[in-house]
Parts: C-alpha cells; sequence; structure tokens
C-alpha cells in the first residue's frame, strides 16, 4: 500500500512538471528530455534502480552502515563549502555531469539511521537528561554544518526528527513549552501594537492565577511566567528587526502580503494567485495560465503545488493532501508494527521528514508560512530531493518486509 | 495500533491537513479575487482599432482616406544603443527627444513595448526600414492617419486628434478610452459615430515578460473591429478646388448650394490650410501655427462669421412688405435723401426700381408701413408689435437662428426683438426712428455667409428652403442622413410674389454688377456691403443661376475688399459658369480675381 500510494504521488507530481513548464506555442512531449518532465523521468527510472537495489540488499546493511553512512555525509557536508558549486549564494551542490546533486538531502537519511542505531540499545532513555544531548548532537551536527552553506530551509527540516523523539518518550514538557513559544511568536508578530500584547498576556496571568490552586508558590510561579513571556515578546520584535532584511520581509509577508508585493511578496502573491484561481474543480490540465505563463517563480521545485492548485482546484488538492495523509497514517501504522526499536525509530524519522516537508511546503505555498526553499516529496522536480525520499522511504519498507527476520536474529 | 503517543502524531497529522484544506478552501472557492487577478495577471485585451470610414464628394471622388504611419516601438530591456549620434541622424530624432521618449518607456513598462517615435511617414519609413534590424528591441506599429488626396475643404472635412478629458467625460457610454482618436471639428465631428466603426477587442493571453502565448478561450470572447462607414458629401470637390484657388490671399466665405435639395456644393473659410498638415507627427506643431495665425484660418468663417446683411436684406424687406399687402409692383415712393442717404437714381421708384437701384429711403418708408400699422394708438406700443410681428416673418427666412448645418458651432446670427431694444432704450422708450436702419439690413441685425447663401437659394426656389448640409449618403444611403435634411422649410411667402424679386435681382447686375454677367448663363444676384467699423468694408454678393431652373445658389463674402460689385460678385460668377458650364470663358475676370486689387 506505501509502495501503490509512492508511485502515485510521484506520478502525479511527474505530470504536473509537465504542466509548469508546458508552453502551448512550442508543445513538446512530455517525455522530451529536454525539458524537466523528460529529465524528471530520468530520475524516476534510476529511482527504480535505487529501489530494486535497496530491495535486493541484505536488511543488515543499513544497520551496520548507518554509522559509517552519517560519518560519511558528515565529512561530505563538511567539504561541500569548499568544493561545492555556488548557486543563488549557496554553496550546497556538487556536479555530477549535467546533473546536479545537493548532498544535504542525502544527510537525512543518513541522520535517521545514525538516530537510529544510537537508540536502538533498549537501555537508551530519552527521560536522561545525558541521553537526550546524545540524540540532539547526532541531529546538531549536520544542521550546524548545513547553516554553513547558508541552506536555513534544508537545516529546519531536521527539527522534524523531534516527532521521532516524542514518540520514543522526550519528556511532553519540552513540547509544550516549544509549542507555547511558537504560539507567543505568532501573536507577538501578528500583534502590531505591543500595548495590545502586553495587555493580553497580562489577562492571561490573571486567569492562570484565577483557575490555579491558590498557593503562593503557584501564584510566583504564575507571575514569573508572565514576566519571562514579556520579556521574551520584548525581545523577539527586537530580534526580528536585527534580521537581514530579506529573512524579516519573509516574515512580514505573511502578515501581510502587501508589504513588498513585486519583491519578496512576489512568489506568495503569485503563488496565492495561481492556487486561489483554480476554484473548486480547477481549471483543467494544461490550462493553467499563472504557473504555465511563468508567473509563479520555482513552479516546478518549490512551488509545484501551485500548479496542481490551479489546474486540479480545491477537489485535486483534496486528493493529493489525502494521498499524502494515508501514507503517513499508513507508516505510523507500520512504524508501530515493528519488531525492533530501530525499524521503529527509523521509521518515525521517515514520518517525521515527510510530514513536515509536505506541511512546511504547503503551508509556503497558501502564505501560512514564510517562503523556505524545502522541496515537496515526491513531487517537486530534481534528482536529490526524488533520490533522497526514495530511498529513505525505502529503506524503511525494506526493514518493515524483514521485520520478523530482524526479530528473530538480532534478539 | 495508534495508541498513546502515535495516535498523538496520527491526530497531528490529520490536523495540519485539516488546516491546510481549510485555507486552500478559503482561498480557492470562497474567494474569487484571485481568480480576476489571475486574469488580470496573464489575460491581456488588446485593441483592434477600425478603419476610420472615407469621405467622397458628391461626383465620388475621393476627399479623404487613410495613410498608413509607422510607430517605432521599443522594448527596453532589449533596447541598447552604441552610437546614440548615428541613430538620431537616421531617424531625423534630436537627442534629449529620444531619451525622454526612452525614460518614459522605461517607466511604463520594462518588458512591453512603448512607442519611441511616433508617425512615421510612408517616405520615410522607406528610408530607415533596412537599417532596423542593426537595433534589438525594436519593432515597428502599423496605424493609419487621415489623409486628402487634394488639398481642400480643410474647415468643412475637420480634423481628427487625440480624444481630450472633457470629451472623455462626456461619453456616456464608455466608448472611448484616453489616446483614442476622434473628430475634433467640421465632418470629422460631427459624423464621428458613423465614421468611427466599432473597435474590436482580442483577448490574448500573456506570460509573465508580456510575450503573447495565444487566444484566450480560443478568441471565443474576442470581437472583430467593424470598419467605419463611407460617406458621401454634398461638395463638388472640383467647384472647392476652384473657389479655394480665387479666395487665395483674401479672407472671407463661399457658400454654394444646390436649391433644390439644400445640398452645400462648396463651402470655403479663407484663408484657407492644407489639411494634410494636420495629421500625422506634426499636428500639434502646425495646429498652434494655425491658432496664432491672425488672420485666424481656424475660424471657420461661413459658420461663424456673422455680418449685418446689408442691402440684400431688402429682398426680404420687399417680400414681408408683398406677403403683408403693404407693398405690390404699383407702390412708388421718393427717393427722399433726408431720410437717409442714397446714390443717384430716378425718383420717385416702384418696387421694381427699388430692388434694382438699391433705393435707401424707399425701404426707410416701406418697412416704416410694415412696423406701424396703427393697431395700437401709442406709438411706441405699436412699433413694439409691429417689430415682433415682421421679427416672426424674417425668422422664416432662416435668420437669426442657428439653421442646423451638419457640423458643429454653428452661429445663430441676430434678428432683434423688442425685448432686446427693451433693454438697451428701456421699454416703451423706443419707436421707428430707433430702429429704421433695419429697414436697409443695418444695425442690430447680423447673419451669417450660411444664412446668406440659404437666402439665395429660397429666392431661387421662390419661397422654401432645404436646411443646408454637407453629406449626402451614409454609407452609400441617402434615407440615412438626418430627417431635417429632408424636410422642406416653407417660409410663408407666396411663390408669385418671387417673380418680381428674381426679374428684379436679374437686371440689378446691369446697375451694380456688370462684371457677374454672362453670355450664355443668365444669373440673378443682389450686391451688398457690409459696413465695417474697424476698416474697409467687405464686399458681399449673392446669386443664383440660371434664372430659369437655378441650380447653384451662392454667397460670397470677401473682407475688406469694399463694394460688393467688384471681389464678391466677380467670384461668384466664376464659380457660377465653373459649376454650370464646367470650364471658364472669360481669363481676364478670373485674372482680376487672382490678382485681388478691388480697392480704387
Amino acid at each position: 500500500m506505501a509502495i501503490g500510494l509512492y508511485f502515485a504521488l510521484v506520478f502525479i507530481g511527474w505530470i504536473n512538471i509537465y504542466a509548469a513548464v508546458y508552453d502551448e506555442q512550442n508543445a513538446t512531449s512530455i517525455f522530451d528530455f529536454s525539458i524537466n518532465s523528460g529529465k524528471q523521468l530520468i530520475w524516476i527510472g534510476t529511482a527504480i534502480l535505487l529501489i530494486t537495489l535497496i530491495m535486493v540488499a541484505d536488511y543488515r546493511l543499513f544497520q551496520n552502515l548507518s554509522m559509517i553512512l552519517y560519518i560519511l555525509f558528515v565529512i561530505i557536508l563538511l567539504l561541500t563549502p569548499f568544493i561545492g558549486k555556488e548557486i543563488n549564494g549557496q554553496r550546497a551542490w556538487f556536479e555530477l555531469g549535467i546533473f546536479r546533486l545537493q548532498p544535504a538531502e542525502f544527510t537525512k537519511f543518513a541522520t535517521a539511521l545514525a538516530l537510529a542505531k544510537l537508540m536502538e540499545n533498549p537501555t537508551f532513555d530519552l527521560s536522561k537528561f545525558t541521553h537526550q544531548l546524545k540524540a540532539l548532537g547526532i541531529i546538531a551536527l549536520p544542521v550546524a554544518l548545513i547553516m554553513l552553506q547558508p541552506d536555513t530551509g534544508t537545516a529546519m527540516v531536521y527539527s522534524s526528527f523531534f516527532i521521532m523523539l516524542y514518540r520514543e518518550g522526550m519528556p511532553q514538557k519540552y513540547y509544550v513549552f516549544a509549542l507555547s513559544l511558537v504560539g507567543l511568536s505568532i501573536f507577538t508578530l501578528l500583534i502590531t501594537n505591543n500595548w495590545y500584547l502586553y495587555g493580553g498576556i497580562g489577562v492571561l496571568i490573571l486567569l492562570l492565577i484565577l483557575i490555579s490552586k491558590k498557593s503562593w508558590k503557584n501564584i510566583a510561579g504564575i507571575l514569573l511566567l508572565g514576566i519571562l513571556m514579556l520579556a521574551y515578546a520584548y525581545s523577539l520584535d527586537f530580534v526580528v528587526e536585527k534580521l537581514p532584511p530579506h529573512q524579516q520581509n519573509r516574515i512580514m509577508v505573511l502578515f501581510d502580503p502587501d508589504v513588498d508585493p513585486l519583491g519578496v511578496g512576489w512568489n506568495v502573491t503569485q503563488s496565492k494567485i495561481a492556487i486561489g484561481s483554480g476554484g473548486l474543480f480547477g481549471k483543467g490540465y494544461l490550462e493553467g495560465t499563472q504557473t504555465k505563463f511563468d508567473f509563479v517563480p520555482e513552479q516546478h521545485t518549490d512551488f509545484i503545488f501551485c500548479t496542481l492548485g490551479e489546474e486540479f482546484g480545491w477537489v485535486g488538492s483534496l486528493i493529493m493532501i489525502s494521498l499524502f495523509v494515508l501514507l503517513l497514517l499508513r507508516l505510523v501504522f507500520l512504524a508501530e508494527r515493528q519488531k525492533t526499536r530501530f525499524s521503529r525509530i527509523y521509521g518515525y524519522c521517515v514520518i517525521g521528514l515527510l510530514f513536515f516537508h509536505f506541511s512546511i511546503n504547503i503551508a509556503m505555498t497558501v502564505g501560512l508560512f514564510p517562503v523556505v526553499g524545502i522541496p515537496l516529496p515526491f513531487f517537486s522536480y530534481g534528482g536529490s530531493s526524488l533520490w533522497s525520499f526514495t530511498i529513505l522511504l525505502f529503506i524503511f519498507i525494506k526493514l518493515d518486509a524483514h521485520r520478523i527476520q530482524i526479530l528473530g536474529r538480532s534478539y | 495500533m495508534y495508541t498513546g503517543r502515535s495516535m498523538v502524531v496520527a491526530v497531528s497529522i490529520g490536523l495540519i491537513a485539516f488546516v491546510l484544506l481549510g485555507k486552500l478552501f478559503l482561498i480557492q472557492v470562497t474567494d474569487d479575487s484571485y481568480l480576476r487577478k489571475a486574469e488580470r495577471n496573464a489575460i491581456q485585451r488588446v485593441v483592434d482599432h477600425p478603419y476610420r470610414g472615407l469621405v467622397y464628394d458628391r461626383n465620388n471622388s475621393l476627399m479623404v482616406f487613410n495613410d498608413p504611419v509607422f510607430d517605432l516601438m521599443v522594448i527596453p530591456r532589449e533596447f541598447s544603443l552604441e552610437d546614440t549620434s548615428r541613430f538620431c541622424d537616421l531617424f531625423d530624432i534630436e537627442k534629449e527627444k529620444l531619451i525622454e521618449a526612452f525614460n518614459a518607456a522605461k517607466n511604463y513598462s520594462w518588458v512591453k513595448p512603448s512607442p519611441l517615435i511616433k508617425q512615421i511617414s510612408k517616405e520615410e519609413f522607406g528610408r530607415v526600414q533596412d537599417f532596423l534590424i542593426d537595433y534589438r528591441g525594436l519593432f515597428v506599429m502599423t496605424r493609419s492617419v487621415r489623409a486628402y488626396p487634394r488639398s481642400a475643404a480643410s474647415s468643412t472635412l475637420g480634423y481628427i486628434g487625440e480624444i481630450n478629458a472633457s470629451q472623455l467625460n462626456r461619453d456616456s457610454s464608455q466608448y472611448y478610452v484616453q489616446g483614442d482618436y476622434v473628430g475634433l471639428s467640421g465632418i470629422e465631428d460631427y459624423y464621428e459615430p458613423e465614421l468611427r466603426g466599432r473597435k474590436g477587442v482580442k483577448y490574448k493571453l500573456v506570460n509573465v515578460r508580456g510575450i503573447e502565448k495565444g487566444a484566450f478561450k480560443n478568441g471565443d470572447l474576442d470581437t472583430l473591429s467593424v470598419p467605419g462607414e463611407n460617406l458621401q458629401a454634398t461638395i463638388d470637390l472640383n467647384l472647392q478646388v476652384y473657389g479655394e484657388k480665387l479666395m487665395q490671399g483674401k479672407r472671407g466665405s463661399v457658400v454654394a448650394i444646390e436649391p433644390e435639395t439644400g445640398e452645400i456644393l462648396t463651402m470655403i473659410s479663407a484663408p484657407v490650410y492644407d489639411p494634410n498638415i494636420l495629421t500625422g507627427a506634426k499636428f500639434g506643431e502646425n495646429y498652434q501655427a494655425l491658432n496664432k495665425d491672425p488672420d485666424k484660418p481656424l475660424f471657420n468663417r461661413p459658420i461663424m462669421a456673422m455680418y449685418p446683411p446689408g442691402s440684400i436684406f431688402k429682398i426680404v424687406q420687399s417680400l414681408i412688405g408683398m406677403q403683408e399687402g403693404i407693398l405690390t409692383a404699383k407702390t412708388t415712393f421718393p427717393c427722399n435723401r433726408a431720410l437717409v442717404n442714397c446714390h443717384n437714381h430716378p425718383t420717385p421708384v416702384n418696387l421694381f426700381g427699388a430692388i434694382r437701384n438699391s433705393c435707401n429711403p424707399y425701404y426707410h418708408q416701406a418697412f416704416r408701413q410694415v412696423i406701424n400699422r396703427e393697431v395700437s394708438s401709442n406709438t411706441y406700443k405699436d412699433t413694439q408689435i409691429g417689430l415682433d410681428q415682421w421679427r416672426e416673418s424674417v425668422l422664416k427666412f432662416g435668420l437669426g437662428n442657428r439653421l442646423g448645418i451638419d457640423m458643429h458651432g454653428e452661429k445663430s446670427g441676430s434678428i432683434p426683438s423688442s425685448e432686446l431694444y427693451d433693454r438697451i432704450y428701456g421699454e416703451g422708450r423706443w419707436k421707428y426712428s430707433t430702429i429704421y436702419s433695419l429697414s436697409i439690413g443695418q444695425g442690430e441685425m447680423l447673419v451669417t455667409p450660411l444664412q446668406m447663401a440659404n437666402l439665395a437659394a429660397i429666392f431661387a426656389n421662390k419661397g422654401y428652403y432645404y436646411t443646408p448640409h454637407l453629406i449626402k449618403a451614409i454609407d452609400g444611403d441617402p434615407s440615412r442622413i438626418p430627417e431635417k435634411f429632408r424636410t422642406k422649410n416653407e417660409t410663408g411667402i407666396d411663390a408669385a410674389h418671387f417673380e418680381l424679386i428674381q426679374d428684379a435681382m436679374a437686371a440689378a447686375l446691369y446697375g451694380t454688377a456688370a462684371r457677374a454677367i454672362m453670355e450664355d448663363i443668365e444669373i440673378a444676384g443682389k450686391t451688398g456691403t457690409a459696413q465695417n467699423p474697424a476698416g474697409e468694408d467687405h464686399s458681399v454678393f449673392i446669386a443664383f443661376a440660371p434664372k430659369e431652373d437655378p441650380k447653384i445658389a451662392i454667397a460670397v463674402y470677401v473682407e475688406n475688399a469694399g463694394w460688393g460689385g467688384r471681389a464678391a460678385a466677380s467670384t461668384a460668377s466664376l464659380l457660377i459658369e465653373k459649376y454650370l458650364a464646367g470650364s471658364i470663358s472669360r481669363p481676364e475676370l478670373e485674372e482680376y480675381v487672382l490678382k485681388g486689387e478691388f480697392i480704387y
């Protein structure tokens, strides 16, 4: 079932890439290798080759190689800033003939394998602070290296491992704290008049005091929380003002798309126009004017969702998002039935990565999240991302296929 | 299977998906502003300008057509110049103007075309055509401007130009947009709805760089432009050209009408200008020059200039007098120069003699009888009643109101009413002795040359006229001209009264305008002199011919040329001969008119 969903998504992605580059007056076949849909077909073909390789390989290989792969990719990441090719101000690419590869994409599954390897030991306990630090260390190393390129979007992706860590018993309070912080940040940026914000925090504190057990300790704690919230809100405004202008705008555009409609706002504005003009049923395949005529930048890579939204409308989006949700829920089901911690941990890493990419990418195209350059799994044009997601997913499927044996041999 | 924390993960996935679908629903289904923005992005409305209708003369000679001109368009992003001065030499443009035009283009759009040099003529385009390939980002757009095969009838045909702000505001149908060309005067203005045709619209798809990507919805929404309708003017182009030649170096008006239809055969406002100068790139410059010219060539004299009618008005007085039963052929008055000055002629005179000799005292006395009928014992009251009755009769001759020619800007002239004198002198403080100069066409009375020509037509028709007009047929169909041009206007004067008038007018020429007399064509005419307090009097003459079965009625005004018997009568006579005979048998008279020395 997961394999079926994978191929469905890859196929839909492929025809959308064709739609994004389609030009009526110079119509080329979807198989034409000079256009991106043709090239994507090569990537799909090679991805199938990779799948075959993974499926025929010994399942123990991944467990055994995990740390070696991790170290290998960390070294490659270390080297990329020096030997990589600079594109758009980022040194994130390796050139291989006419194709370019992005090592950071592949580090994702290597990190997932390394985490699984680290945490498979039954004595590993995430409620212990030192163990937490070990896991975070495995994640932080590639993140730090990717930030050097610098590629904030890809670096952000590594936060998706917290979904796995949550499943594996990371204390809940961290998540409550982090989500509150995110909520507070959103309100801080959304409410431009600071006095309303401070007033709101004040009201919240009063309410908390009213509903809490009235002990001096509780009241003192809640007041301290209030002071911290105020301090955070104040300092966030301060920090946002200190950000480089282009990052500042990327954030502000979320709240007011007219900040800079022809500059930074252009991507989001045009992306929303393309998707929004799709209506309920869309304009029909290859009939989308906004994507076909290049109004949306990066429409075959990070903004590929626009093509789908414009040409297939809300119903198309519903079907596509449903396929993703089905895949993710299926993966949760698969992960939970694993007999080994290694397979389950790895499975949750896959779930986290796919979920993060998928939700952030679509949120970005509809203007719910700042523009960060991360692809839509299986959809976006590009060999690196298709390969890395394929490898990521199929290692898990391979592990799942051998779940009985793994149990028998390891324990 | 989904329990505890795995359940939380699963629910989070569903929740996020739900939020995304919700947001998508908002922008895709509930909000249609994105659809409109998408259309604004990708659909370009291209207006297809129709071909403006042509104008032919009454004999189907072409008067106005459309001539292609070329706008040099630039796409700023693709355009660059290495040798600016060579480019300027080539295209005959000043460097400053080039830079100005290029900056304007850049400000409009970096990627969409804007005009760099407007309205390059065919000839000039032929010269620079081959060099165009040397420059990237330039292309040529063809437009058309009005052109005139023969330089004639400029003030009648009018000109076209960019629509101005007030016209745009008045356009309730929202047909026009900024930059459209419309008729601004003359026939071009009056028949704008017929001539302009209908604009077509094409909806094109364009990509983000403004490059065309095919038709929107396969062109289902596109409309074709409908070319303007051709007009047939009543003008006789040969006569018009000849008349303009005769009026060279003079100021004044000529209006010739076909009496039985009201069709205007020729209408000249001198000095004339070449209609071709008010087309194309030099429009603004040339218009300014014409506007500043002290001879006011843009002032359309036949319908705008107003003069006292002078002696010619005596014919109208005679007709009203006869119709009222006050004058008959036998009515005589002495030429009493104590009343008003006159010239030497036998006295007393009857009505025929009064017209023939243009006797001022005769009309002074006759007009008193028309005005003072003793309907009231109060002289003042009696004069007031009489004047208003008389005025009613005069208005029926097409005087004192606009005739309603198919041209905007016509003046009404003026025939005084009792209210006017009440305003000037006070009620009950004026009587016949105050207003007697009206009897000989002087005083508070003004007439346009067009009205004067129409008078000649009334005399020729023996009592009726058709409103003078310039267009015979729209799109080949005579029944489409306005109804008012096909309606007979009666003066209320019995046709029988015109016999004496016509005979007297024919006879008058022997005394006052012998130059106008032709051997083969019997002509009836009357000279006049419009008094001009600012200088030499204006020379005026009206006539119709042939006297039996008239085919042409004409009024000629030559400003500051003195007595009507010389300049105006000679010009009118030549035009009548040209129209009726087709050629001129009196070269010495033609030379006399062309030489233009009438004051001696």
